[in-house]
C-alpha cells in the first residue's frame, strides 16, 4: 500500500528538483520548467493530503482536488503569458539569456 | 511499503523533471517535462483521483507542452542551441540549494505518523467536485475565467506584431 508519507517525499524532491532550476539556470525556458515544476509539486501535495486525511468538520471530501483543478487552470494562464514575454524578448534581443535582459534595469 | 506502480510513476515523475532541466537541446527538455507533467496524472489515478488525473493530462500535456514546444521551435536559431554554460559556483550553490530544501522536507515528513495513513479516505467522485464548483465555489470559477480571458488578450497583445514597425 502506498502511504501519504510516499507521496508527500516524491513532491518534496519535486519541490528541491525546481529549486536548483530556478537557482542554475539562465534560460527563460528552463524557467518556466523550474516554475511548472514546482506548481506540479504542490498539486501533488494538495490532492495526496485531501485524499489521504479526513475531511475537517462542515467542509467538503473533495476539497483538494477542486483546488488542484483552479491551480491547473491558473497555471496554463501563467504559462501562455510567460510564453508570450519570451517570443517578445527573443523578438527584441534575440536572446533569452535572463542576465541579458537588461533594458529596465536603471 | 510502496506498490511497484507508484514506484515507477515516481522514477518517471523525477527523471523528467531532472532531464527536462539538464537535457542539452531544449525541445528535448521539453518533452522531459511533458514526462514528468504524465508522471504525475499516473500519481493522481493512483490517489483516486481520476478526474484530476484526466483534466491534468488535458491541460498540461494536451495544452501547456504543445505550446512550449511550439514556442521553443518558433524562436529556435542557431545560437540557441549552444546555450551558456551555467558557472560552476552558482550551480553548485543551486544543487545544494535544491538537495537541502528536499532533505528539510523529507526530515520534516519522516518524523510526522503519516506513513501510517495508508487508506484513501475521501473517494470523491465528479459530482462532489461539480457540487463544490458549482455552489460554494462559483465566484472562484468566475474569477478564473476572468483571469484566463486576461491573460489570453495580454499575450495577444504582447506578441502582436507591429505591421508599421516592421516596415521601418
Amino acid at each position: 500500500m502506498n502511504s501519504l508519507s510516499d507521496f508527500v517525499l516524491v513532491s518534496a524532491v519535486l519541490f528541491g528538483i525546481g529549486i536548483y532550476g530556478l537557482v542554475t539556470k539562465r534560460n527563460a525556458l528552463r524557467l518556466l520548467f523550474a516554475v511548472e515544476i514546482m506548481i506540479n509539486a504542490a498539486n501533488l501535495n494538495f490532492v495526496a493530503f485531501g485524499q489521504y486525511m479526513p475531511p475537517p468538520a462542515g467542509s467538503q471530501a473533495a476539497l483538494g482536488q477542486t483546488f488542484v483543478l483552479f491551480s491547473i487552470a491558473l497555471a496554463a494562464a501563467e504559462a501562455a503569458v510567460i510564453l508570450a514575454i519570451v517570443v517578445v524578448a527573443y523578438r527584441l534581443h534575440h536572446d533569452v539569456d535572463v542576465s541579458e535582459l537588461d533594458t529596465l534595469e536603471g | 511499503m510502496a506498490d511497484a506502480i507508484f514506484i515507477a510513476m515516481a522514477v518517471v515523475t523525477v527523471g523528467g523533471a531532472i532531464f527536462a532541466l539538464e537535457a542539452k537541446e531544449i525541445v528535448y527538455g521539453a518533452i522531459g517535462l511533458a514526462g514528468s507533467l504524465f508522471g504525475i496524472a499516473a500519481l493522481f489515478f493512483l490517489l483516486d483521483a481520476p478526474y484530476v488525473a484526466v483534466f491534468q493530462i488535458t491541460v498540461y500535456i494536451g495544452a501547456i507542452a504543445v505550446l512550449i514546444l511550439f514556442t521553443v521551435m518558433l524562436v529556435r536559431q542557431e545560437n540557441w542551441a549552444k546555450e551558456l554554460p551555467t558557472r560552476s559556483l552558482s550551480k553548485l550553490a543551486g544543487i545544494l540549494t535544491g538537495i537541502a530544501i528536499a532533505v528539510a522536507f523529507a526530515f520534516a515528513v519522516s518524523s510526522t505518523n503519516l506513513a501510517g495513513d495508508t487508506v484513501i479516505q475521501n473517494v470523491a467522485g465528479f459530482q462532489q467536485i461539480g457540487q463544490l464548483i458549482s455552489t460554494g465555489y462559483s465566484p472562484v470559477l468566475e474569477v478564473l475565467a476572468l483571469v484566463l480571458g486576461a491573460a489570453v488578450i495580454g499575450a495577444l497583445t504582447l506578441s502582436r506584431v507591429d505591421r508599421e514597425e516592421e516596415k521601418q
